[in-house]
């Protein structure tokens, strides 16, 4: 399996804050990656660099070949190569649902209307979410809403998925729903980086867990050790709170 | 009966009700006989305490029906609504009160003691309000002083402006976007040329002759269209992360937004002619125009700025993540949100645009107040400034309230929130 992200020595700080340490880190495709770890380590930080929504001021990401660095052009076409989810859902509350997932493939990657409304419907018939398309997301509960906006990022068909803590925003009962969507999303085969503290889904769907803590990446090991014998004392501690 | 005959209760619902609604009708008694009959019943007491007769009559009833749960639906209405309170009470009595006293008397001067018929001054005899001098007027204060027999030219020009504008709620989605870039972008260069003549036959018609209510409503339209556009370029400037654009726009909205528009307009006409090279002109009306819409599109922009504010930052992230770019971006996403959230900001900055254009009157243009200015100096129409400025007033009032009722169709069509 090849390399799809590869993260060398990157370092960032928020003014004088250091909220990356040295991260090194690849990502093969097809890969599932968890990262937990507790409030202010630097997971959110760490997969929003992968997209640029955040600027690394040191070290190299790759993502798919191509460095991320100020190129504007490269971006936006790596941008439309990774999806992202996001903690507050984040849909556009002016445009209906179908719209929401037919937008960008519309205009940036320059599909003609009806395919991607076709391609729109396919993605959110596989979120369960179909009949929901003509609504507003104003009209729609967290859940139905977390799934379309996961609809919405499949319709640029991604290589790779990043999840910021997409069930955190949720009710209880309406985080299953986001799961199961996503379990089903990787069982498809989708390389996916998720920051999550759903331990339950990360023991059936990752292949590699991380923990980090202050910036820094803890531990990173196969999801079966990580949970029965973690090595670090931090990270022990850490799961003894949150299992 | 005892002591607690003040302390209005249930049990003598009643007779509360009989005592308390005399006290009220004989305050309303007085206040009429007093406004329309010139009498005073309460005529044997100091003036001052005569005056205040109606409203302590009043007040007294009010207190005596208040009665908590009375059982009676019109009274609990009532108490609930007008009564609550002896200040509610007070302000209830004020309001009505001063509605019989005045309104009244504004009507006869509007309506009943007013001169519709004739020609003159001399036509009016019947101390009401003088609309023979409007009705002599309304050519003028219409066309301003654009020659008549031309005048077909202006009414072409805005029948089939609104036919366009009325013609596109009706035709389907598909071609509405033609018709909406045809009315933005070519309709204005056909309207104009229709009115100031020149080729194709038509006599030319300099700009100074221009005026009234069409000269408002043509310097209105062409600032609204365009402050728009450029400030919303402004806005977006100013939160650019480029700082020779962001420094631009800061100045540039600064700087309008700090000098009053009469100077503005002034420097316009007097100050600058002298910048362009000799022999080169340019029409009075249009450097007016350009003034105004800079002027306006400061404000604008600092309108549409608090929209793009109020925007979450995920939208932009969302929207980024897509992979979209700045312009996609902001017009795909953050425009359509942020113009939404400020329609109120945008119709108040339109509504202070179009009761500025008399201001133009210092460049020597007039449109509908300036000509109700002029023809009030007439001499033979000397003294009818009321009736022309109550009349300019209620024109103004009548665009104004239609733009704003639009506006909030407007908000109620664009609301997807639950």
């Amino acid at each position: 399996m090849s390399k799809i992200i590869e993260l060398k020595n990157v370092n960032k700080w928020f003014d004088k804050f250091q909220a990356l340490k040295d991260i090194n880190l690849e990502v093969n495709q097809q890969e599932k990656i968890v990262i937990c770890g507790p409030s202010g380590s630097g997971k959110s930080t760490l997969i929003r660099c992968i997209n640029r929504l955040e600027e690394h001021q040191d070290g190299k990401i790759i993502v798919d070949g191509k460095e991320i660095s100020e190129n504007t052009k490269d971006l936006e076409k790596i941008r439309a190569e990774v999806g992202m989810v996001f903690q507050q859902f984040n849909l556009f509350p002016h445009l209906s649902i179908l719209d929401n997932c037919t937008l960008a493939p519309i205009w940036v990657k320059k599909m003609p209307k009806k395919d991607a409304e076709a391609l729109a419907m396919k993605n959110l018939e596989r979120v369960q979410i179909a009949d929901q398309a003509k609504k507003f997301p104003g009209q729609l509960s967290g859940g139905q809403q977390q799934r379309s906006a996961l609809a919405r990022a499949l319709c640029m068909e991604p290589k790779i998925m990043l999840f910021d803590e997409p069930t955190s925003a949720l009710d209880p009962e309406m985080i299953k729903e986001v799961l199961d969507a996503m379990v089903d999303l990787a069982k498809a085969g989708m390389t996916m980086i998720v920051v999550t503290h759903e331990m339950g889904f990360a023991k059936e769907v990752a292949d590699n867990m991380i923990f980090m803590d202050e910036g820094k990446i803890v531990e990173k090991a196969k999801t079966k050790d990580f949970f029965e014998n973690p090595k670090s004392d931090r990270t022990k501690l850490f799961l003894s709170q949150i299992l | 009966m005892n002591l607690s005959i003040l302390k209005s209760d249930k049990k003598n619902l009643n007779s509360f009700i009989a005592v308390g609604s005399t006290l009220i009708f004989i305050g309303f008694i007085d206040i009429i006989l007093s406004s329309f009959f010139s009498t005073n019943i309460t005529s044997f007491l100091p003036d001052k305490i005569s005056y205040l007769t109606p409203l302590l009559f009043g007040l007294f009833g009010l207190y005596l029906i208040r009665i908590e749960f009375s059982g009676n639906k019109l009274l609990d209405k009532v108490n609930t609504n007008f009564n609550s309170s002896n200040f509610n009470a007070l302000l209830t009595l004020l309001v009505i009160f001063s509605l019989i006293k005045y309104i009244p008397p504004l009507l006869n001067w509007f309506v009943f003691d007013a001169n519709f018929a004739g020609n003159t001054k001399e036509d009016c005899t019947s101390g009401g309000a003088c609309w023979v001098f409007v009705k002599v007027w309304l050519n003028r204060f219409v066309y301003g002083l654009y020659p008549d027999s031309e005048q077909w030219r202006i009414n072409t020009a805005f029948i089939t402006l609104f036919l366009l504008v009325g013609g596109s709620f009706f035709v389907p989605a598909r071609f509405k976007k033609y018709i909406i870039i045809f009315l933005l972008f070519i309709y204005p260069i056909i309207g104009l040329k229709l009115i100031s003549g020149g080729d194709f036959g038509l006599k030319y018609v300099e700009t100074g002759a221009w005026g009234g209510l069409s000269l408002t409503f043509i310097v209105s339209a062409f600032a609204l269209i365009l402050c728009f556009p450029i400030g919303t370029i402004l806005a977006l400037g100013r939160r650019s992360k480029l700082p020779a654009i962001r420094y631009t726009s800061i100045g540039f909205i600064e700087l309008w937004r700090g000098v009053p528009l009469i100077t503005v307009l002034f420097m316009s006409a007097v100050m600058f002619p002298m910048f362009l090279p000799d022999g080169t002109y340019v029409d009075k009306l249009i450097r007016v125009l350009i003034a105004i819409t800079l002027f306006e599109a400061a404000y604008m922009a600092e309108v549409v700025r608090g929209g793009l504010q109020a925007l979450p930052k995920g939208q932009y992230e969302a929207a980024k993540s897509l992979g979209m770019g700045y312009w996609k971006m902001h017009f795909l996403i953050i425009l359509p949100q942020a113009l939404k959230l400020v329609i109120p900001g945008i119709a108040n900055t339109f509504l202070a645009l179009v009761k500025d254009t008399p201001l133009i009157f210092v460049v020597g243009l007039l449109e509908l107040a300036g000509m109700v200015n002029l023809a009030k100096t007439n001499p033979k129409w000397l003294g009818m400034a009321m009736e022309g400025y109550v009349f300019a007033g209620l024109v103004f009032w009548v665009i104004c309230y239609v733009m704003s009722r639009y506006s909030q169709n407007l908000e109620k069509k664009l609301k997807t929130e639950r």
